[in-house]
C-alpha cells in the first residue's frame, strides 16, 4: 500500500528522527510513503500573518502536486503543516474566487480531492487496527501525551479529538501498552515559534509543562509536533533553569514509542538525536 | 361588473422612498373593473379610512384594495373600516408593496413595476372574493397552566383571581421550580423561600386552582377557546386521600443514598421523599427507579409503617383529559453542569460546582445548613472563584447569547460568601458586567466596593488540580491581558442557562415555534412577548428565554391578562378561512368522489364523513363534510383532494388561478 508523504521543512531538519520514525513505522507495516516531488514550504506561521492568498497558495501547490502525482491520501507529520493543509482545503473549498485566485497564481490544478492525514489519523487508520499481536515490547511507561495548539485546534476546520480535552494520541499510547496519565497542560502552548527569540518565554511556557508532567509521575512526554518536540527538548536548559531543578523525563515522538513498542531498532527510531536522553 | 377601488399608501417613506406610488395608483386605475384609484401618505391614519369608506359609499364600490403593508399588520383595520361602509369585510384584500417590495429592492422602474404586479394579482382576485361571515366558537373557561415554577405559580394566581378556572401541572413531585432552590435574591437579599412559599400554599388552597403535580402534557388538540389536553398523572404509589404527610415512611426508607434534585446532587435523599420540607403538596412519591422494591421486589418498608395505609404500589399511571380555552407554559429553563466544560475539568473536581449548588451550600435548608462548605471535604474555602460566562457568549461552544441573570447571580454569591466567610477572598473573572435593571448596577458596585469582591476583566482557560488546590489560570484583559493563576479552593461556574430538555418535543405538542436554542418563540419580539404563534397559547418566564424572577412575574402576569381577556367574551370569532367541500344540485350533489384521503390528512381532525339520504332513508351518496369550528385552515386537504372538490374560503382554487393568470397576461 502506498501514502502519499509530506515531511515539511522540519522533518528534513531539527526533526529528522521524526521522519526516521514515522518511515520506520510504516515500513513495519508495508506501507509505502511517496514524497510528493518538488514540495515547498507550507507557510508556516509567517505565511498567513502577512498575506492570505499567499498563505493558501503555498499549501495549494503542495496540494495540486499531491494531485497531479496520483495520490488521494497524504500523510502529514507535522502538526503546524496539518493545520495549514486542513486550513487550506477548507478556506478553498467555501471561496470559490479564492480558489480561483490561488489556482491562477500557482499555474496548477487544485480540486480538492486529496485527504490530508496527521499522524494520530494515519496511525489510527493503518496502524493500530493491525496492531495486535505486533507489540512485542509493551511500552510499560506512565506518558503525559502533549498535543499542543495545533494538532486539534481549531475545531470547526479539522472535527479532529475535543480540543479542550483531547484523547486521541492517549488512546494510541494506551494500545502501546503505556499507561496515560490525567494531567493539566495537554494543550497548553509551548511557546512555539519563541523558541528562537525568546527562549526564556519558552523556558517559561514549556516549563510548566515538563513541571506538572513531572509533578504526576509521567516518566516520558509524548508529542507529535516538531516545534512542540524542540521546545520540550532541545530548550530543556531554559526549562529546567526556570523550574530551578533538573528534569530529565524524555520527550518521545509517537511514532517513536511505538517503534519502540513494535521492537524496532533505536536508532532506526533516530532516539539518539534527541538533548535529553532517551532512557526509556 | 365589479368596481373596485385601489388605495395606495406610501406609509411615509417607507414604500414611497422606492416605489413610485402615485404612478402605482394611476396604473391600477385603468384596469378593467377599476372604478377608483387613490394614493395617499398613510393610509391606516384616520383621514386615509375616511377616504376608503367614503368611497366606498360615493363610488358604490364592491371590492378594495389595499397596496401598503403587510396584512399582518394592518388587515383588521382595513377590513373593518370596509365593513363600517356597508362592504363585506372580505371583499378588501391587501397588497404588501412594503415587506414584499420597496423594504427589500433599490428604488428604480423595476421596483415600480413590482409594485403595480403586486396590485393587479390582487384587483383581478377581489373579482372574484365572495362575502363571507366570520365563524363564532364557544370558550372554555379554564385555563391550563404548564410548570409550576414562580412563572406559572404567579400566572395561575392571577388567573384564579380573575374568577376564572385553572388547571396547574407541574413535572416535580412539588411546585416552587427553581426560586425555591435559591438562598437569597438580588438585588434586595431577601430569602427566596420567605416570599415563594406563601405563594405556593395560595395556589394549593385556592378554590379556582386544581393543582396536579408529578403530571405531565400528554397530547394537546383543538384551538383558541376549544382545547383537549391529555395530562399523564404519573404514578406517585400513594393514595394522596390518605396521606396525612407524616413523613414516617421517609424516615425508615432503606434506600438513602440518591442524589437529591433539589439539592442539585449535594444532599441525599431517600427513595420515597419529599423533595424538601416546604414542598406542596407536602406528601411523598416514589421515586420507582431508586426503589428496593422496584428494584429486587422485596421491601415494602414504608408500607409497614405508613399509620394511614397510603403506600399503593400497584398505582399505574392515569392518563387524564381535560378541556380547556386557554394555555399558559411556563417550564422554565435549566443550567449547563461543569462536564459540559473539558477546559474546566469535564466535571471531574468535586469543588467546581454550578451557580445553582451554590445557592443550595448557602441556603439554610440546604445540605450545610447554609455555611459555605466545599463538597470534597465540607472545609470553609478560604479562597473562592466565580466564572462568569461559563458557556454563555460562546459560539463555540453553541451558545452565543447572554444567560442575562449569571452576572447579577454571582455579584449575590461573591457577596453572601463575603458575608459568611469572614477574611475569606473571592474572586470574579467576567467578560462584561451586565446589570441593567432597577438597583442591579447598585447591587454590583456594593459587591465590589463595600464586600471587596475582587473582579477581574478577563476569561479562565483552564482550572486544574494540583496538590489539593485549584488552579485557575485566566488572564485580566485591562492589564493588557496579564496572564493570572489562583490557587483556589473552590471554583463556581456560571453556566448557561439553556432550554429544558424535552423543550423541543413539547413546542412540537403544542403545535408552538422555537429558537434556534429551543426556548419557546414569542409571537413577536416587541409587542407580542407573552403570545406564541399558536392564538391562545401563551408565554411566561424563562422557558422564553433565560429570566430572572422580576421578568417571570412580570411576563406572568401579562400572560394572565390575555387569558382574562380571551374569557372575557362568551363566544370568539374565528376568521372565516376555512376548507368547504362544494355542493352542487342532485342528482350530484358534490363533485367529492368519497375517498375520504382528506380524513387521514386533516390534522386537526376536522373533516367527517356526509351520507346524502333520499326519501327512503337510502344513502345515495357519501361525501366529506369540514367541521368549520374545528378547521384551521391549514390547507392540507385542498391539496390532496384528486377531484378538487375541497376549496379553502377566500383562496379558492379560481382566486390562486386568476393571480397567477394576471401574472402571466400583459395588461
Ligand atoms: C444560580 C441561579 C441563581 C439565581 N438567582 C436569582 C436571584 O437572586 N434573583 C432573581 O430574580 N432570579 C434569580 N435566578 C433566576 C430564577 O431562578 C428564574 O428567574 C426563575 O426560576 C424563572 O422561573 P420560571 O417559573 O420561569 O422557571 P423555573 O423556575 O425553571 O420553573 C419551571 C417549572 O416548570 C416545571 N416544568 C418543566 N418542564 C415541565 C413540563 N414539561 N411539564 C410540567 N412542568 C414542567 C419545572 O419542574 C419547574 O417547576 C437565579 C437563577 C440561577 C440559575
Ligand atoms: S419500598 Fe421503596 S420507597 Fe418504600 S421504604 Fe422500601 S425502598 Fe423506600
Ligand atoms: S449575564 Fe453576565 S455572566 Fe451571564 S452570560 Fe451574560 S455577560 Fe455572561
Amino acid at each position: 500500500m502506498t501514502l502519499g508523504f509530506y515531511p515539511g521543512c522540519s522533518l528534513k531538519g531539527s526533526s529528522r528522527e521524526y521522519a526516521e520514525s514515522v518511515l520506520a513505522v510504516a515500513k513495519a507495516f508495508d506501507i509505502n510513503m511517496e514524497e510528493i516531488n518538488d514540495w515547498n514550504c507550507c507557510g508556516a506561521t509567517a505565511a498567513h500573518n502577512m498575506n492570505k492568498e499567499l498563505s493558501l497558495a503555498l499549501p495549494a501547490r503542495i496540494l495540486s502536486l499531491a494531485e497531479k502525482q496520483g495520490l488521494t491520501e497524504i500523510v502529514v507529520p507535522c502538526a503546524a503543516c496539518y493545520s495549514r493543509l486542513t486550513v487550506t482545503k477548507y478556506e478553498l473549498s467555501k471561496d470559490p474566487a479564492l480558489k480561483t485566485a490561488v489556482t491562477d497564481a500557482n499555474g496548477l490544478e487544485y480540486t480538492g480531492s486529496v485527504s490530508v492525514l496527521n499522524i494520530v489519523q494515519m496511525l489510527d487508520k493503518y496502524i493500530t487496527p493491525n496492531l495486535e499481536g505486533r507489540v512485542v515490547k509493551p511500552f510499560d511507561h506512565k506518558v503525559a501525551c502533549y498535543y499542543g495548539c495545533l494538532l486539534v485546534r481549531p475545531h470547526e476546520i479539522l472535527k479532529f479529538d475535543r480540543e479542550e480535552d483531547p484523547q486521541s494520541l492517549d488512546v494510541l499510547m494506551l494500545k502501546a501498552g503505556a499507561t496515560p496519565i490525567d494531567w493539566a497542560f495537554k494543550t497548553e502552548c509551548c511557546g512555539a515559534g519563541l523558541s528562537v527569540s525568546r527562549t526564556s518565554s519558552v523556558g517559561r511556557l514549556s516549563g510548566k509543562i515538563i513541571g506538572d508532567a513531572k509533578d504526576r509521575g509521567a516518566e516520558a512526554v509524548i508529542v507529535a509536533c516538531p516545534m512542540c518536540h524542540s521546545n520540550l527538548d532541545m530548550r530543556r536548559d531554559a526549562i529546567n533553569s526556570y523550574l530551578g531543578e533538573k528534569i530529565d523525563i524524555p520527550v518521545l515522538y509517537i511514532t517513536q514509542a511505538i517503534g519502540l513498542a513494535l521492537g524496532l531498532d533505536r536508532k532506526a527510531l533516530g532516539l539518539q538525536r534527541h538533548f535529553v536522553k532517551v532512557s526509556v | 361588473m365589479s368596481k373596485i377601488g385601489v388605495f395606495v399608501c406610501h406609509c411615509g417613506e417607507n414604500i414611497s422612498a422606492t416605489v413610485d406610488c402615485a404612478k402605482v395608483a394611476e396604473t391600477a386605475g385603468n384596469y378593467d373593473g377599476v372604478a377608483y384609484s387613490v394614493d395617499y401618505k398613510y393610509m391606516c391614519s384616520d383621514p386615509g379610512q375616511n377616504l376608503i369608506k367614503s368611497a366606498i359609499k360615493e363610488k358604490g364600490l364592491t371590492g378594495v384594495v389595499v397596496a401598503s403593508c403587510s396584512p399582518r399588520m394592518h388587515e383588521p383595520t382595513f377590513r373593518k373600516a370596509c365593513a363600517e361602509a356597508g362592504l363585506n369585510p372580505f371583499m378588501c384584500e391587501m397588497a404588501n408593496l412594503r415587506e414584499h417590495c420597496s423594504w427589500v429592492h433599490e428604488k428604480g422602474e423595476a421596483t415600480t413595476e413590482k409594485a403595480i404586479d403586486l396590485v393587479r394579482i390582487l384587483v383581478e382576485k377581489v373579482k372574484y372574493n365572495h362575502s363571507l361571515s366570520e365563524i363564532k366558537v364557544p370558550v372554555t373557561k379554564t385555563a391550563l397552566v404548564i410548570g409550576g415554577g414562580i412563572a406559572g405559580i404567579q400566572a395561575s394566581l392571577d388567573i384564579a383571581n380573575t374568577g376564572h378556572k385553572v388547571i396547574l401541572i407541574e413535572r416535580d413531585p412539588s411546585i416552587g421550580g427553581h426560586m425555591s432552590q435559591l438562598s437569597e435574591t438580588f438585588p434586595t437579599l431577601d430569602c427566596s423561600q420567605c416570599i415563594l412559599t406563601p405563594r405556593m400554599v395560595e395556589v394549593a388552597q385556592h378554590p379556582n386552582i386544581t393543582l396536579y403535580t408529578y403530571a405531565e402534557l400528554e397530547s394537546l388538540e383543538g384551538f383558541i377557546g376549544n382545547f383537549k389536553a391529555k395530562i399523564r398523572r404519573k404514578s406517585k404509589s400513594l393514595d394522596e386521600k390518605l396521606c396525612t404527610g407524616c413523613g414516617l415512611c421517609t424516615t425508615k426508607c432503606p434506600a438513602k443514598k440518591i442524589p437529591s434534585e433539589f439539592n442539585e446532587g449535594l444532599g441525599k435523599r431517600t427513595a420515597i421523599y419529599v423533595p424538601f420540607p416546604q414542598a406542596v403538596p407536602n406528601k411523598p412519591v416514589i421515586d420507582r427507579i431508586n426503589c428496593t422494591y422496584y428494584i429486587k421486589g422485596k421491601c415494602k418498608i414504608c408500607e409497614i409503617v405508613c399509620p394511614t395505609g397510603a403506600i399503593r404500589f400497584d398505582q399505574e399511571d392515569q392518563i387524564m383529559e381535560v378541556e380547556v380555552g386557554a394555555i399558559v407554559i411556563a417550564t422554565g429553563f435549566t443550567v449547563k453542569q461543569p462536564d459540559f466544560f473539558p477546559e474546566y475539568g469535564f466535571g471531574k473536581y468535586p469543588d467546581v460546582i454550578t451557580g445553582l449548588q451554590f445557592e443550595r451550600l448557602a441556603s439554610a435548608s440546604g445540605p450545610t445548613l447554609g455555611e459555605i462548605r466545599r463538597p470534597s471535604d465540607g472545609k470553609i474555602p478560604e479562597k473562592i472563584v466565580f466564572l462568569a460566562c461559563a458557556g454563555s457568549r460562546d459560539p463555540a461552544k453553541g451558545i452565543p447569547y447572554c444567560s442575562k441573570i449569571c452576572c447579577m447571580y454571582i455579584a449575590k454569591h461573591a457577596m453572601l460568601y463575603q458575608h459568611k466567610v469572614h477574611g475569606g477572598k473571592s474572586y470574579v473573572f467576567y467578560m462584561d458586567i451586565r446589570a441593567g435593571g432597577k438597583m442591579y448596577e447598585e447591587f454590583v458596585r456594593r459587591a465590589i466596593e463595600d464586600d471587596g469582591v475582587n473582579y477581574i476583566r478577563g476569561r479562565v482557560s483552564r482550572i486544574y488540580e494540583k496538590n489539593g488546590k485549584l488552579i485557575v489560570d485566566g488572564a485580566d484583559t485591562l492589564l493588557n491581558a496579564m496572564p493570572v493563576e489562583i490557587e483556589a479552593d473552590m471554583v463556581v461556574l456560571a453556566t448557561a442557562g439553556v432550554a429544558n430538555e424535552g423543550a423541543e418535543e413539547l413546542a412540537q405538542k403544542l403545535h408552538i415555534s422555537y429558537d434556534p436554542y429551543k426556548f419557546f418563540a414569542e409571537a413577536h419580539p416587541k409587542l407580542k412577548p407573552v403570545e406564541t404563534n399558536t392564538a391562545g397559547i401563551f408565554l411566561a418566564g424563562a422557558c422564553q428565554a433565560p429570566r430572572d424572577i422580576p421578568e417571570s412575574v412580570a411576563m406572568a402576569s401579562g400572560a394572565a391578562v390575555k387569558v382574562a381577556g380571551l374569557f372575557s367574551q362568551d363566544e370568539l370569532t374565528r376568521e372565516p378561512i376555512i376548507a368547504v367541500v362544494n355542493r352542487q344540485a342532485p342528482p350530484v350533489y358534490s363533485s367529492c368522489v368519497g375517498c375520504f384521503l382528506c380524513i387521514s390528512t386533516c390534522p386537526y381532525q376536522a373533516i367527517e364523513k356526509e351520507e346524502i339520504k333520499n326519501r327512503n332513508g337510502e344513502v345515495i351518496k357519501s361525501m366529506a363534510k369540514v367541521n368549520p369550528g374545528l378547521c384551521q385552515g391549514c390547507g392540507t386537504c385542498v391539496a390532496f383532494c384528486r377531484t378538487k372538490s375541497i376549496d379553502i374560503q377566500g383562496y379558492t382554487h379560481e382566486q390562486m388561478y386568476t393571480e397567477v393568470m394576471a401574472l402571466l397576461n400583459e395588461y
